[in-house]
């Protein structure tokens, strides 16, 4: 059908590219098609040229190269002030001159909409972030938390149907971002809106989003949904980035039924999933933390393991050790009833199965 | 609680607790205060004093009544339209003799004449025959200089008789004091001075909108450039700072004269012809151009400074909610940068309405100000009084329109920087 395809592909970056200096690519080779409705995060480290592709598509950045559709036409002609994409900026931009009200009331104007209808409008967008109170109040006046609530009102007020946001909650401490993530998953599952969310905080990626663009050096390494990023990562960059990770670095002797042998450095020998990694190549090894077991198992992948360090952090406990000659092994020990007491110095034995282990590129 | 219920606070020494908080921050009070003490002392003597000394000089002159003893208390009684008695002609004349001799006849001569013309020469020829004369002296002294039959003159010395008097003031805003303690508007020819002011109101808001208009988009480019090239253009901002007021506007006459760079380019392009060159100069316009110049800075820092702490989030921001280029400046960044305006414009307006040196060089007549009119009033005409009382009017001009600036902007909303 037409209309779900068209709805598939709401956004669309084709083949783009971005240089500011004419000397380096800022983003490379961009492709990315964003459904109707969905909730998509690019997530990277700063100078991953995220945020350059949201600024793209907001207009106040020019690609160098390709197109970009909304709603199947290009954009990249129409100045920002015709787009009709709502934005919410990092340090929220509310306009100190104005009070909350004509500061939500303001998109509304510029597009000559009758006094009751605003007044109205700006009702329930602040109803809807729970600051209906708040109207007649300066930003200045408000917490870092109902800033960024009125921003996101603000961004929402005119009904767009599409709406980016640029780290919008990284100024606001811990338990209030956590908070706020809850939040803005709820609006847009209420309200269906379309969301582009930039974010370097992996824990925000995983918590909020559909699916999860992540970038390094101007090219998106993997798009996928939360738990496949997590449990399934393609390349050794997103395994690293995206939670904690065990590294082990080895050569692959042989892969049969996609199960690669990899040989280590020091001796050992490890069965792997072989995900990106070819005979003869070098290969990384990535073990999450919560999959490594303690104790002698059946599986092929036990090996002894000297303990190094032990945090502890309540419901779990944090093993450090030396697992095939690698100081950083991390082992997360749940605190259950009858968990193996382990102290420093002890050499025990650790377990892993091969499917949990994945074979990526060097 | 009950402690609280008893009374004050207490320390734990058992003072109320609001005394020794007094005692403990009074050393430290004392201390900064100290700091600032030398300031204190030099605006006081070098600043405050001589202001209000002379602010005084406009409203108190005792020239007359200091030398004319005899005088002062009949002319203080005198009602200003009887004839004048025998009695006041007898102290009339006592007073030359004594004034002849101590050589204060010239500064009484010189004051009567502020309030009656051609009286100056009357005085000091009648005190040098003063001394000849036998009694009765009435008819001696008219017979020196019919004039003293005069009831003007007397009128004269009535008004300058009075050393606590709003004459000056009076004359400074274009009215005549009478004799009778009356006041009426003076002659049409004679009323320069509401001109004068008028016109340096005029120039000052004309100079202070043209600050504002070529101050801003310089102040904007800055703010939106680069540090480095930012900092390039600040230094020739500052340029003129470095150079003397004196040589920027002697520069101006180069320029703008008759003969000068600028009619010669008009000439060149065929703006204007030979014999017809404008001028620019020695007249408003050289004022106008010259002060718009000199002043510029005071409007452009200011702007800078604040237009530099906007994000250009705000901008962003606005066009992302639909606001067209023009409704993103005028009703987002044109109100934040207002406290920039305010305080370039109330520095520009205030330098301007007491500006001298350039209007007095590049003015002519059509463009000289109040200020140039006080320096002729101290220099020339010695009339020290009347600068006071000029000087004095300027000053409630300058509070009131800061005091209305306060209502309107509020002085809470400038900013320096």
């Amino acid at each position: 059908m037409a209309a779900s395809e068209s709805d598939k592909d709401f956004v669309v970056f084709d083949r783009v590219q971005k240089s500011y200096d004419g000397e380096q690519l800022v983003v490379k080779d961009l492709n990315l098609n964003i459904g109707k409705g969905e909730f998509l995060t690019m997530l990277g480290p700063s100078g991953s040229g995220k945020t350059t592709c949201l600024m793209m598509l907001a207009g106040f950045e020019t690609a160098t190269h390709g197109d970009i559709l909304l709603g199947g036409k290009p954009i990249n002609n129409i100045p920002p002030h015709k787009r009709g994409i709502g934005m919410v900026f990092q340090n929220y931009a509310l306009f100190p001159h104005m009070t909350v009200g004509e500061n939500l009331s303001f998109p509304l104007e510029v597009r000559n909409m009758s006094k009751s209808v605003r007044e109205q409008k700006v009702k329930d967008a602040l109803d809807m972030v729970q600051m209906g109170d708040f109207a007649g109040r300066r930003p200045a006046q408000l917490s870092g938390g109902q800033q960024q609530r009125i921003a996101l009102a603000r961004a929402l007020v005119f009904e767009p149907q599409l709406v980016l946001m640029d780290e919008p909650l990284g100024a606001l401490d811990k338990q209030l971002r956590e908070h706020m993530q809850y939040e803005i998953k709820h609006l847009h599952e209420r309200l269906g809106v379309t969301v582009v969310y930039v974010t370097h905080d992996q824990s925000e990626a995983l918590t909020m989003s559909d699916r999860v663009a992540v970038f390094e050096d101007g090219r998106i390494q993997q798009l996928s949904s939360p738990d496949d990023l997590y449990e399934r990562p393609e390349n050794a960059f997103v395994a690293q980035f995206i939670g904690e990770n065990n590294k082990l670095f080895g050569k692959v002797e042989a892969i049969t039924k996609g199960v690669a042998t990899v040989k280590l450095p020091m001796g050992g020998v490890v069965k792997a999933k072989a995900v990106n990694c070819e005979k003869g190549q070098d290969t990384t090894l990535s073990i999450r933390p919560e999959r490594v077991k303690l104790g002698a198992s059946k599986s092929s992948n036990a090996t002894d393991a000297k303990v190094l360090e032990l945090i502890y952090l309540g419901d779990h406990i944090r093993c450090r050790m030396n697992v095939h000659g690698n100081e950083d092994f991390v082992v997360k020990v749940p605190n259950a009833a009858g968990h193996k007491h382990l102290s420093v110095g002890e050499t025990t034995t650790v377990s892993w199965l091969a499917e949990d282990c994945r074979a990526l590129d060097a | 609680m009950s402690d609280v219920a008893n009374g004050p606070v207490l320390a734990a020494d058992g003072t109320p607790l609001k005394k020794r908080l007094g005692q403990a921050l009074f050393r430290s009070k004392l201390r900064a205060f100290g700091l600032v003490v030398p300031l204190l002392l030099l605006i006081l003597m070098a600043f405050l004093a001589p202001t209000l000394v002379f602010l005084k000089r406009g409203v108190y002159n005792d020239e007359f009544a200091k030398v004319m003893v005899n005088s002062q208390p009949l002319l203080a009684a005198w009602d200003a339209k009887s004839e004048p008695s025998d009695e006041m002609f007898n102290a009339l004349h006592a007073d030359l003799v004594q004034s002849r001799k101590d050589k204060s006849i010239g500064r009484v001569a010189t004051r009567v004449n502020r309030e009656l013309s051609g009286t100056r020469s009357m005085f000091t020829s009648t005190a040098r025959k003063a001394e000849k004369m036998e009694p009765p002296f009435k008819d001696a002294l008219i017979d020196a200089n019919k004039k003293w039959a005069n009831i003007e003159v007397w009128e004269a010395m009535k008004i300058s008789n009075k050393s606590w008097t709003p004459a000056y003031l009076a004359n400074a805003v274009d009215l005549k004091y009478n004799a009778d303690g009356s006041f009426e508007r003076k002659s049409e020819e004679r009323r320069i001075h509401i001109k004068l002011f008028v016109r340096t109101m005029e120039i000052s808001v004309i100079v202070t909108l043209l600050g504002v208009l070529l101050g801003y988009p310089v102040a904007f480019l800055m703010s939106s450039l680069q540090a480095r090239t930012a900092n390039l253009l600040l230094i020739l901002v500052l340029l003129p700072f470095w150079t003397s007021l004196l040589v920027r506007t002697t520069a101006w006459i180069a320029l703008l004269q008759g003969e000068g760079v600028m009619n010669d380019l008009f000439v060149l392009f065929g703006l204007a012809e030979d014999q017809n060159r404008f001028s620019l100069i020695y007249n408003k316009t050289g004022s106008l151009i010259a002060m718009t110049h000199i002043l510029l800075p005071f409007m452009i820092l200011p702007l800078y400074s604040v237009m530099k702490t906007i994000p250009p989030t705000y901008v962003r921001a606005a066009k992302s909610m639909g606001a067209s280029n023009w409704t993103a400046f005028w009703r987002v960044y044109f109100p934040q940068t207002i406290p920039g305006i305010g305080a370039g414009g109330i520095l520009v307006f205030i330098l301007a309405i007491s500006f001298y040196i350039t209007p007095a060089l590049v003015g002519g007549e059509s463009g000289t100000m109040i200020s140039n009119f006080i320096d002729f009033h101290m220099r020339d005409s010695l009339n020290w009084s009347l600068a006071a009382a000029m000087g004095a009017v300027l000053l409630v001009i300058v509070l009131f329109l800061y005091w209305l600036y306060d209502r309107i902007v509020g002085i809470d909303n400038m900013k320096l920087g």
